[in-house]
C-alpha cells in the first residue's frame, strides 16, 4: 500500500501551522505554568472548523481523511502538546459512538462534538486496571429503561470538563472485563456523577486528568453503545485507530524541539563562533531530523491503512506510537542538550516540550503494551501464535 | 451592494527577493501570498458583510496565472467570487498598466465600491489606486482606518495628526484602506474547502475591452536599477554588566552622538 500527501494536506498544513505559530505557540508556556485548560484555544479551534476533522459532513464534520486528522495533531503538537489534545480527545471519546453507535445516538451527540460546543471524555482506565483493561471493576446493572453505574475512573483526559463521557463498565461481572464489559454514553449533568479529583502532572499540564466517581448515576438504555458485552470489543477498536494521535502527537512534539534546536543552536556564539557550526551538534540534528522524518513517515503510513480497514491495523498504528513515542522522547531529550543550561529553563520551550514527550510512551497503551500487540501481529503474520492469543 | 476587493500577490515577506536579467522580480520557487496590505481590504469587506450592508464581494487582480492561488485564498476568507486578468502582454506591467487594467475589469463588474490595500508588499508605489479612480473618473477615498457604506455614499474614517476626518462621496467610489482597520481574520477549514467551489473567472486583455498596443508594451516606466537596501550598522548589545554601569554606557553612547 502506498500513501501520498496531496495538495489538500498541504493547505491544511499551512493553515494550521500559521494558526499554532501565531496563536498558540504564544500561549504554551502560561498554559504549562498555570496547569489551566486553554478554553480560548479550544474556541479558537472550534471557530475554525478543526475540532470537526473525524466527523461526517452530516453531522457538521469536515471528515478528513486520517492523514490529515494526523498532519492537524502534529502541527498543533509542535506548538504545544496540551492544546493538541483538545481534537485527539474529541475523536478518542467520539470513536466509541463513530463506531459502535446507532443512528440515532450519533445524530444527537456528533454534531454538538464536531462543532466544539460540547467536549467529550474516553473513560476506561481504573486505578486498578491501566495496561490491563480487561481487570476493570466498574459495575452497571441493570433496572427497567435504565442501567445504574457505580464505581470510578482515573486518568481520564478532559474527565472533568468533559459535558458527556463514554463510560466502560461491567454487565456481566461473571463474565469479565472481555466478555461481560458495556459501553454507555453518559452526560456529565448526570445526577451522581463526580469528579472529585485533578492529578498534578509532569506534562500536558494544562491538560485537565481527572478521577471520576459513579454513586448510581442513571443511563438510559438507549444510552448503551452496541449490544451488552460489546464494551471490549469497542475500547480496542478505539483504541487502535486513537493511537494513531498519539503517534502524531509525538511527532509534532519532536518537531518543535527539533526547530527550537536549530534557532537557538544559529543564534549561540560559542568559542567564536556559532554553535550550530560544531559538527557534533550539526549531528545531533541530524539524527532527531532523520528520526523525527522516519516517525513522522511510519504514522502517515499507518493512518493510510486506518483509512483503508487494514486488516493489520493494530500493527501499524501500534508501530508507529512506538516508534514516534520513543522519538519524541529522544528529540527532545537531545534538543535539552543542544540547548544546555537555556534547555533546562523554562525560558526555553524544550524542557517543556521534553516533560510533554513522556505521556506519549505512557497513554493509549504504553510502549510495553504497543510492543504486545507488534508481537502478537508479528507471530500471527508467522503463523507461529501461540493457540488462543 | 457589491465590493470588489482588488489585491495582488506578492512574494512572502522576508522572502529572499531576486531580480532577472531585465530587472523584474523573480518570482520563481518564490514563496507567494496575498499582499498583506490588502488583507486588511479583504477584512473590512468581509466586516461590512457580516454587518448586512455588503450582498456581494468579488475579488479581482492582475498577474500571472498563479495569482489564482491568492484568488482561492482570499475566496477561503469569504466572498462570493474572483476574477483573475492574465494574459502574456501584461508581463512587466508597471503601476501605470496596472491601472488600465484594473479600471477596465472594474468597468466591467461595476461594483458600488472598488476596494484595495494602502500600498503593496513588494513595490509600494501606492499610484494604483489613484490611477484608477482618475481613469475610471470617481472619487478616491483614502487610506481609511475604517470604511462604511449606506445612503448612496461611502465614507472613510482617516486618522489625521489631531485626531481623524470622516471623509464622504457619493457611490461609485475607489477606496483604500490601512492596518487600523483591524486584524484579518484566519481562513476555517470549512471556508478553504467551500473556496474551490465558488466561481473563478479568467479574463484575457480583450475580455477587459483592452489591446496590447493600448498598454505601450505594458510599461511607460522603466526600471534602470535595483539594489538591495545599504546593510544598517550591526546593533551595539550592552550584555553582563551591572544595571548602573549599563546606564552609563547608555548615556555615553547618547553623548557621543549629541542625542542628550
Amino acid at each position: 500500500m502506498t500513501y501520498l500527501l496531496t495538495r489538500e494536506h498541504d493547505e491544511l498544513r499551512a493553515m494550521v501551522r500559521q494558526l499554532a505559530t501565531e496563536r498558540i505557540a504564544p500561549r504554551a508556556a502560561e498554559i504549562d505554568e498555570k496547569a489551566e485548560f486553554p478554553h480560548d484555544l479550544k474556541d479558537l479551534l472550534a471557530q475554525q472548523d478543526l475540532l470537526g476533522t473525524c466527523f461526517e459532513e452530516r453531522h457538521g464534520g469536515t471528515a478528513l481523511d486520517t492523514i490529515a486528522q494526523s498532519i492537524l495533531v502534529e502541527e498543533i503538537a509542535r506548538a504545544d502538546a496540551t492544546t493538541s489534545l483538545i481534537p485527539i480527545v474529541q475523536k478518542l471519546g467520539s470513536l466509541p459512538i463513530i463506531l459502535a453507535g446507532n443512528q440515532e445516538q450519533k445524530d444527537s451527540y456528533l454534531p454538538r462534538l464536531a462543532s466544539g460546543e460540547w467536549l467529550i471524555a474516553f473513560g476506561l482506565t481504573e486505578a486498578a486496571a491501566g495496561s490491563d483493561v480487561a481487570a476493570n471493576r466498574m459495575r452497571a446493572t441493570r433496572d427497567g429503561d435504565e442501567y445504574i453505574l457505580n464505581g470510578s475512573k482515573r486518568f481520564i483526559t478532559h474527565g472533568s470538563i468533559a459535558n458527556v463521557l463514554t463510560v466502560f463498565a461491567l454487565t456481566d461481572p461473571d463474565a469479565g472485563g472481555r466478555k461481560g464489559m458495556s459501553a454507555f454514553i453518559v452526560e456529565a449533568v448526570a445526577p451522581g456523577f463526580a469528579t472529585p479529583r485533578v492529578e498534578h502532572k509532569m506534562g500536558i499540564r494544562g491538560s485537565p486528568t481527572a478521577e471520576l466517581t459513579f454513586d448510581d448515576v442513571r443511563v438510559p438504555v438507549a444510552n448503551r453503545l452496541g449490544e451488552e458485552g460489546d464494551g471490549f470489543k469497542i475500547a480496542m477498536a478505539t483504541l487502535d485507530r486513537s493511537r494513531l494521535s498519539i503517534a502524531a502527537q509525538a511527532v509534532g512534539i519532536a518537531q518543535g524541539a527539533l526547530d527550537a534546536s536549530v534557532s537557538y543552536a544559529a543564534d549561540r556564539q560559542q568559542f567564536g563562533q556559532r554553535v550550530v557550526d560544531f559538527q557534533g551538534i550539526q549531528w545531533m540534528l541530524a539524527d532527531m531530523a532523520s528520526q523525527t522524518e522516519a516517525a513522522r513517515q511510519l504514522t502517515y503510513a499507518a493512518a493510510a491503512r486506518v483509512d483503508a480497514s487494514a486488516q493489520d491495523l493494530p500493527y501499524w498504528t501500534s508501530s508507529a506510537k512506538l516508534v514516534a513515542g520513543d522519538v519524541a522522547m529522544k528529540v527532545t531529550t537531545d534538543a535539552v542538550q543542544v540547548l544546555g543550561g537555556y534547555g533546562y529553563i523554562t525560558e526555553y520551550p524544550v524542557e517543556r516540550m521534553m516533560r510533554d514527550a513522556k505521556i506519549t510512551q505512557l497513554y493509549e497503551g504504553t510502549q510495553q503494551i504497543q510492543r504486545l500487540i507488534v508481537a502478537r501481529q508479528l507471530l500471527q503474520r508467522a503463523g507461529v501464535a501461540k493457540r488462543g492469543s | 451592494m457589491k465590493i470588489v476587493v482588488c489585491i495582488k500577490q506578492v512574494p512572502a515577506t522576508g522572502a529572499d527577493k531576486r531580480y532577472t536579467d531585465d530587472l523584474r522580480l523573480d518570482r520563481n520557487g518564490v514563496e507567494a501570498i496575498i499582499n498583506p496590505l490588502d488583507e486588511y481590504a479583504i477584512e473590512q469587506a468581509l466586516r461590512l458583510v457580516d454587518d448586512g450592508t455588503v450582498e456581494n464581494v468579488t475579488y479581482l487582480t492582475m498577474g500571472p496565472e498563479q495569482a489564482s492561488e491568492a484568488l482561492r485564498r482570499a475566496l477561503a476568507m469569504g466572498g462570493d467570487d474572483a476574477v483573475l486578468v492574465t494574459d502574456p502582454a501584461l508581463a512587466g506591467a508597471d503601476e501605470w498598466a496596472t491601472a488600465k487594467v484594473l479600471a477596465a475589469a472594474l468597468d466591467k463588474l461595476a461594483p458600488d465600491v472598488a476596494l484595495m490595500g494602502m500600498a503593496s508588499d513588494d513595490a509600494r508605489g501606492s499610484l494604483v489606486p489613484g490611477a484608477v479612480a482618475a481613469m475610471r473618473d470617481l472619487p478616491l477615498l483614502s487610506y481609511g482606518a475604517e470604511l462604511a457604506v449606506g445612503n448612496g455614499a461611502a465614507r472613510v474614517r482617516r486618522l489625521s495628526a489631531t485626531g481623524f476626518d470622516w471623509i464622504t462621496a457619493p457611490l461609485p467610489v475607489v477606496a483604500t484602506v490601512t492596518d487600523q482597520v483591524g486584524e484579518p481574520r484566519y481562513a476555517s477549514l470549512k471556508g478553504i474547502m467551500a473556496a474551490k467551489r465558488k466561481p473563478l473567472e479568467t479574463w484575457s486583455l480583450a475580455e477587459v475591452g483592452l489591446s496590447a498596443d493600448e498598454l505601450s508594451g505594458a510599461a511607460l516606466t522603466r526600471v534602470t536599477d535595483a539594489r538591495p537596501p545599504e546593510a544598517k550598522p550591526p546593533t551595539e548589545r550592552i550584555e553582563n554588566v551591572p544595571p548602573a554601569e549599563a546606564a552609563t554606557k547608555i548615556a555615553d553612547w547618547l553623548a557621543a552622538r549629541k542625542l542628550i
